[in-house]
């Protein structure tokens, strides 16, 4: 087992409910929850890989493909909704050639949709990386993306 | 005790020193949305300015105050005066308002939005005058933007803990009797009596008890308990001591949305200082009563909010609702008694303990007391997180407070995907549990959108059917079919392919999976549609007869043009388009090939707002299918 699969094992105890602790720190280190890592957390646990891929493919927060360096959120909010974050997340996948949920080819961009973010008052919101971008419009957001290597 | 007696009247002496403050004193307004604002390179030009003018102050980040659509707000409060509030600064309008009172000595008269001083200030209005804020009544959020989220002093020091100390003085059974009087409701959406739950819990036999505060707040476009925590974290960490020592609990978790990092870093942070304080561990201030509170994250997904679900997924299962009784009152978290309370009934325990139950049944009306936190978005003029006593009308909300909306009102949506539509005839419905409920909607956990003409409302209903069919567990049939089916034409009816049976359909489906689905999810799941459907009929109507989408919202229905009349050719809408779908020399009028064009709203932005002849495009009803 790798060294730091060991490492973020070790800081949790091995009963069940520290399963999506540990999945979320998986995550937070690896950027998603691969296959040898399923595994790892199998033994580590002593619950089957199902029990494990069928928790984590329950919750929105967990992906398993490698992310883009850089992760944009459309806020699907309804309050974004009702000011154009559709129509955002539209020309966005069309601009980028993918669909939600799936990253370029070059690695650059992968985008999802998000519930809310709740900075419903400056809707629509598009969140890149850690940063958060209110009011945004299709043409700025084109604009956006050209600061992101 | 006497140790807290003790940081407790330090803290009172450093908050006096605080408001006389010999030095002067920067807040900056830097919840989540305070920095997507800009709040933090705000923060750091004002550094800068002191640096290099060789002034000194101090720079406080303070929670979020409520308008939201006023951020970012920068407050300067000069020794010997009032706290002057600024609005909508940016880092021109921050130099501007900086050097008038660090270099010229007074406020900037034109820029000030407020101050929140008692009396006059030169000329500049009182803060709590706005006409946004003077309707209000805040309670939970008292503090909310006034004082510093990161120091427990600063708690302390407006009668923070006290509220506990006196439940810690009497027995648990009378701190019960206290929140009965007060007739505290649940605020997470339901209005179930709060003492009745935890009665049940405290009779429930059980070496331990668990008390989980619910802070996943899943509702797309309801940010109250995000905006509470970030700012006001102590107020709901007492509020969850309270309600443990009153249940009998000795273990507190936070169960908060993983989307909400600052909160978090907050409740953290808070939660450290409660240690080092003596306010969690093992028989707190010298009393019986022992507790300890956990942060777990939640991982994204809406039934996580219902009860049964948000204890799965703590004990690191699939978040699935399971069938009640047991209620988990009895047999919760591991098999034990838990109560589940939200972030804002815990927020208003200490306010309610502190001043008595008479106090709060001053505010809002009969079975209804107290006050709510909503947020106030969608398409009005000041959007923001907003407290009211219970009873007051939607017109007061929507036009006093929010200042109405810049096209014709259309509806509000209450109580998030899992409330009711309402329409123009119920402006003046009070708010209320019983009220909402008897127009079909609810009241939710308290997201409040409003919508105006531009918004389409069968599109709506499919927004919030999108969301609901997503984030359905999967149990149930009622559920998992059901609302798949009502997706499924409204689909339809949004690309102007429906029949008139399919306003029947939705109908019965819709009344069905309310019978009979397991949990709150899927009982309140059609609630948008079916409210739609009794009170904007015709627009449904409009979309199956005749194609036609009157808020030019729904793509199959509507196209763009090109007013050759209007046009100046100036290929600005040329540059933006992403499939060459207009041509045209520069100086002459441009064409628009609708087969190519997706509909993206590139040329539409551009014209209207960096365009020179403004409205050269518009949206309007395709011809072809009407």
């Amino acid at each position: 087992m790798p060294e730091q699969i060991r490492r973020i094992l070790g800081k949790h105890g091995r009963s069940p409910d520290e399963l999506i602790p540990i999945l979320q720190d998986i995550q937070a280190a690896f950027g998603y929850i691969g296959e040898e890592q399923v595994k790892a957390i199998s033994r580590y646990l002593r619950i089957s890989e199902n029990q494990v891929y069928g928790v984590s493919s329950f919750y929105a927060q967990f992906r398993f493909t490698e992310p883009g360096r850089h992760g944009i959120k459309v806020c699907l909010g309804t309050a974004c909704h009702v000011r154009g974050g559709g129509t955002l997340l539209d020309s966005l996948e069309h601009g980028l050639g993918i669909h939600c949920g799936e990253t370029t080819g070059d690695k650059r961009f992968d985008v999802d949709r998000v519930a809310c973010l709740g900075c419903c008052a400056l809707s629509p919101v598009v969140q890149i990386d850690r940063d958060i971008y209110s009011r945004m419009t299709v043409n700025k957001l084109t604009e956006l993306l050209k600061n992101y290597e | 005790m006497n140790k807290l007696a003790k940081k407790i009247d330090t803290a009172k002496g450093k908050w006096e020193k605080l408001k006389e403050n010999r030095e002067p004193i920067v807040y900056i307004g830097a919840a989540s949305c305070g920095r997507a604002a800009g709040a933090l390179e705000l923060k750091e030009a004002v550094k800068a300015f002191l640096d290099e003018n060789k002034k000194s102050a101090r720079v406080i980040e303070v929670g979020c105050i409520g308008p939201c659509y006023l951020e970012p707000l920068v407050d300067i409060k000069m020794p010997g005066e009032p706290r002057v509030s600024y609005n909508n600064v940016n880092a021109k309008t921050l130099q501007m308002i900086l050097k008038s009172h660090f270099v010229n000595g007074e406020p900037h008269k034109k820029l000030a939005l407020g101050h929140f001083g008692t009396e006059d200030f030169d000329g500049i209005p009182r803060f709590w005058d706005l006409p946004m804020l003077k309707p209000q009544v805040r309670i939970v959020l008292r503090n909310c933007g006034l004082v510093d989220p990161e120091e427990i002093d600063q708690y302390l020091a407006v009668d923070g803990y006290q509220g506990f100390m006196k439940a810690l003085k009497s027995t648990p059974e009378d701190v019960i009797a206290t929140v009965r009087q007060a007739g505290l409701r649940g605020r997470g959406g339901a209005g179930f009596p709060t003492f009745r739950k935890w009665t049940v819990c405290r009779e429930s036999p059980g070496e331990q008890k668990y008390l989980i505060c619910n802070a996943d707040e899943g509702d797309p476009g309801a940010f109250m308990n995000r905006s509470l925590i970030e700012s006001d974290p102590h107020a709901v960490l007492e509020g969850m001591l309270i309600a443990g020592y009153a249940i009998g609990a000795s273990k507190g978790i936070v169960y908060i949305r993983a989307e909400y990092p600052l909160a978090i870093e907050r409740l953290k942070r808070a939660i450290g200082q409660m240690r080092e304080y003596g306010l969690l561990g093992k028989n707190i201030l010298g009393s019986d009563f022992s507790f300890d509170i956990k942060i777990k994250e939640g991982a994204g997904a809406f039934v996580c909010g219902e009860e049964t679900a948000l204890i799965g997924s703590i004990e690191g299962k699939r978040g699935m609702p399971r069938s009640r009784p047991p209620f988990p009152a009895i047999a919760g978290l591991f098999g034990s008694p838990t109560i589940i309370n939200n972030v804002e009934t815990l927020g208003t325990l200490p306010n309610i303990l502190r001043n008595g139950p008479d106090w709060y049944t001053r505010f809002g009306k009969e079975g209804n007391r107290g006050t709510k936190t909503f947020s106030l978005v969608g398409k009005i003029r000041r959007p923001g997180l907003i407290e009211v006593q219970l009873g007051t009308t939607l017109r007061e909300i929507i036009f006093d407070i929010g200042g109405g909306v810049q096209k014709p009102f259309k509806a509000i949506q209450t109580g998030g995907p899992s409330g009711g539509c309402l329409s123009e005839e119920f402006l003046d419905l009070t708010v209320d549990y019983e009220s909402l409920a008897s127009a079909g909607s609810i009241m939710g956990s308290g997201g409040l959108i409003v919508m105006d003409d531009d918004t389409c409302i069968v599109d709506l209903a499919k927004y919030f059917l999108d969301f609901t069919q997503k984030e359905s567990c999967g149990k149930c049939v009622p559920c998992r079919v059901g609302t798949k089916h009502i997706l499924e034409i409204l689909q339809k009816i949004t690309n102007g392919d429906g029949t008139p049976d399919d306003l029947l359909a939705l109908r019965t489906l819709g009344d069905t999976i309310k019978k009979g689905a397991l949990c709150g999810l899927g009982q309140t799941a059609p609630n948008p549609v079916l409210t739609t459907l009794r009170y904007f009929r015709n627009e449904y109507l409009e979309h199956i007869k005749d194609h036609r989408c009157r808020a030019t919202v729904c793509k199959p229905l509507i196209e763009y043009r090109v007013i050759k009349e209007k046009c100046t050719g100036c290929q600005s809408c040329v540059r933006v388009c992403p499939t060459g779908a207009i041509t045209g020399p520069r100086s002459e009028p441009h064409n628009l090939d609708p087969s190519k064009c997706i509909k993206c709203r590139s040329c539409y932005e551009v014209c209207r707002y960096e365009a020179i002849a403004g409205d050269a495009i518009v949206i309007r009803t395709a011809e072809s299918r009407s």
